[in-house]
């Protein structure tokens, strides 16, 4: 009771602020999902469609992706496009950069799974979860500008149910 | 005093670099800021195309043609058809040839969009992007309801096309180019004829019309520095000698003759031009014809070899076919546009600035999906 007492009077001094009570990861996810800066990185078709989406009639910005040409700036990096062999060490050097916490969309049948050139493709790395982790995956050969906002919500719902402090006790 | 010791250092731009359209890399050779060399390193988007092509039958290799030059896919198509039909002695029905010419030059339009919109970016302006895309969309959603797909169609077929157009096609596209004319004289306004983007890109990155010849430049890239060479009317394919428009060449207005300035104004004056086309092509359009009437059952070709070329928005697109008489072509290969043109890079850049570097990068338009195939 005491204590209520000492938080009433605390509270007092705000009295014509505004106040918001929240939980610590409540506070922290919704920061990270409402800002999500996403590396600039295009690899083959579908980084054009993603380039569609950033620009005017889809409009990224609505949901607090900007692009940023640094790995050390990014919070999300979405690879879109084929992945070859001789890419794919570059871009486990960038994802290396980035700083935590970090999420992954993949686009692309390409970095999914190889997509068209999954059979033949000598030189493409069939899918790039075997060299980072994924988040997201975006299907469609390219997907649509459409789908990889849904990708994008998706991942914000995985970050809303995040747990900063659950994680870090066990 | 004694001479201060200088030494040029070497830096990689790429293959993560926000304006290097793709993943190319640029090993230079720097004196300070100035560029004493630069050596572009490719491969990094190397797709095994011609091995696909080895491994599929003819139809089959056209979904791989449209992943090589993605920004404009309808006219890679365009050349791959011709070159199998003109190896198989197809003859392929008027409204196919008008719908095709349609299809190509909207999508010569839609691209070059993408390459001013990304020079704009380059040369910091922002606005322009967004401006270009606004109309891009446009051109995407025409070929959406006719083919289903907004960037790779496969649409084009060996003979034919997949789809007939909708009933509302030539009043969607007369509309469309009804907007858009009055939108080049808005680019110009905002960027073309911008004091700051003119001192960014004139007498930047000049290169001469006899080493742009020698160099094998194509497209934009060789008109810019002022040589008259567009297939369309050297070298007509498809049905490109039935229509009256102009090969707009770079003529030095705001510097010198094939600098960046050029190269990019060639591209917006060809946009114009290609609403030109799609005019009168709308117009000549026969209403009757069946879109898949001369698509062969069975593609195969008898034993020989050809080479077609065909000009996409980036220059000379060529294919080269192998055939033994089976349905699998024996080797297909492609002379990209972009990869001759990016050889010219080296000879235009040396010793410029390191940030008109990126300029001149732009002013050449290269796709790397076509560059590494
Ligand atoms: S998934 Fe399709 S569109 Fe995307 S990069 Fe691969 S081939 Fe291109």
């Amino acid at each position: 009771m005491r204590y209520l007492n000492r938080l009433d009077s605390k509270i007092k001094q705000y009295e014509h602020g505004n106040f918001v009570v929240t939980s610590v990861d409540k506070f922290l996810n919704w920061a990270r999902l409402s800002s999500m800066w996403q590396m600039t990185f295009g690899l083959a078709c579908c980084a054009i469609e993603m380039m569609a989406t950033s620009a005017s009639h889809y409009d990224f910005d609505r949901f607090g992706i900007i692009p940023r040409p640094s790995p050390r700036h990014a919070d999300m990096i979405i690879i879109s496009g084929t992945v070859t062999l001789k890419m794919a060490t570059r871009i486990k050097k960038l994802y290396d950069q980035m700083p935590e916490p970090k999420y992954i969309i993949s686009m692309g049948s390409c970095s999914n799974c190889g997509g068209p050139y999954w059979e033949h493709g000598y030189h493409v790395l069939k899918g790039i979860d075997r060299i980072i982790p994924v988040d997201v995956y975006v299907p469609g050969c390219p997907p649509r500008p459409e789908a990889l906002l849904e990708g994008v919500l998706k991942l914000q719902d995985k970050i809303r149910n995040q747990s900063t402090y659950k994680k870090n006790k066990a | 005093m004694a001479e201060l010791k200088t030494e040029t250092i070497t830096l990689n731009m790429g293959p993560q670099h926000p304006s290097t359209h793709g993943v190319l890399r640029l090993e230079l050779v720097l004196d300070g800021e100035i560029v004493l060399e630069v050596k572009p390193v490719i491969g990094y988007l190397h797709r095994c195309f011609e091995k696909h092509a080895e491994a599929m039958t003819y139809p089959q290799v056209v979904p791989y043609v449209d992943r090589m030059d993605y920004l404009a896919s309808m006219n890679n198509e365009l050349g791959y058809a011709v070159a199998v039909e003109r190896l198989c002695g197809v003859k392929v029905p008027e409204k196919v040839e008008y719908i095709r010419v349609i299809m190509a030059e909207l999508n010569r339009i839609a691209s070059h969009l993408v390459a001013l919109g990304t020079y704009g970016l380059d040369a910091g302006a922002f606005t322009p992007f967004l401006y270009c895309f606004i109309d891009r969309e446009k051109i995407l959603e025409i070929f959406e309801i006719t083919c289903g797909a907004r960037l790779l169609y496969n649409y084009i077929w060996v003979g034919g096309l997949s789809h007939d157009i909708t009933p509302n096609f030539k009043e969607k596209v007369l509309e469309f180019v009804k907007v858009f004319r009055p939108r080049i004289k808005e680019l110009n306004d905002l960027l073309s004829f911008n004091k700051i983007f003119i001192e960014r890109t004139a007498n930047v990155g000049v290169l001469p019309p006899e080493v742009a010849i020698n160099a094998g430049t194509s497209g934009p890239t060789l008109r810019g520095s002022g040589v008259n060479f567009d297939l369309r009317k050297n070298d007509p394919y498809s049905i490109y000698d039935r229509f009256d428009f102009k090969v707009i060449v770079g003529n030095g207005e705001m510097g010198t003759v094939g600098d960046s300035w050029d190269r990019y104004m060639v591209r917006v004056w060809e946009m114009e031009e290609s609403c030109k086309i799609i005019e009168q092509a709308i117009e000549q359009m026969p209403a009757e014809g069946n879109v898949q009437e001369a698509v062969p059952k069975r593609i195969k070709p008898p034993v020989g070899e050809i080479y077609a070329r065909t000009e996409t928005p980036r220059g000379e697109l060529g294919f080269y076919i192998i055939s033994d008489g089976t349905n699998y072509p024996i080797r297909v290969k492609a002379r990209g546009p972009a990869f001759c043109n990016l050889s010219a890079l080296p000879l235009m850049s040396k010793g410029c600035m390191i940030a008109d570097l990126v300029v001149i990068l732009g002013s050449i338009d290269i796709v790397l999906g076509e560059i590494d195939r």
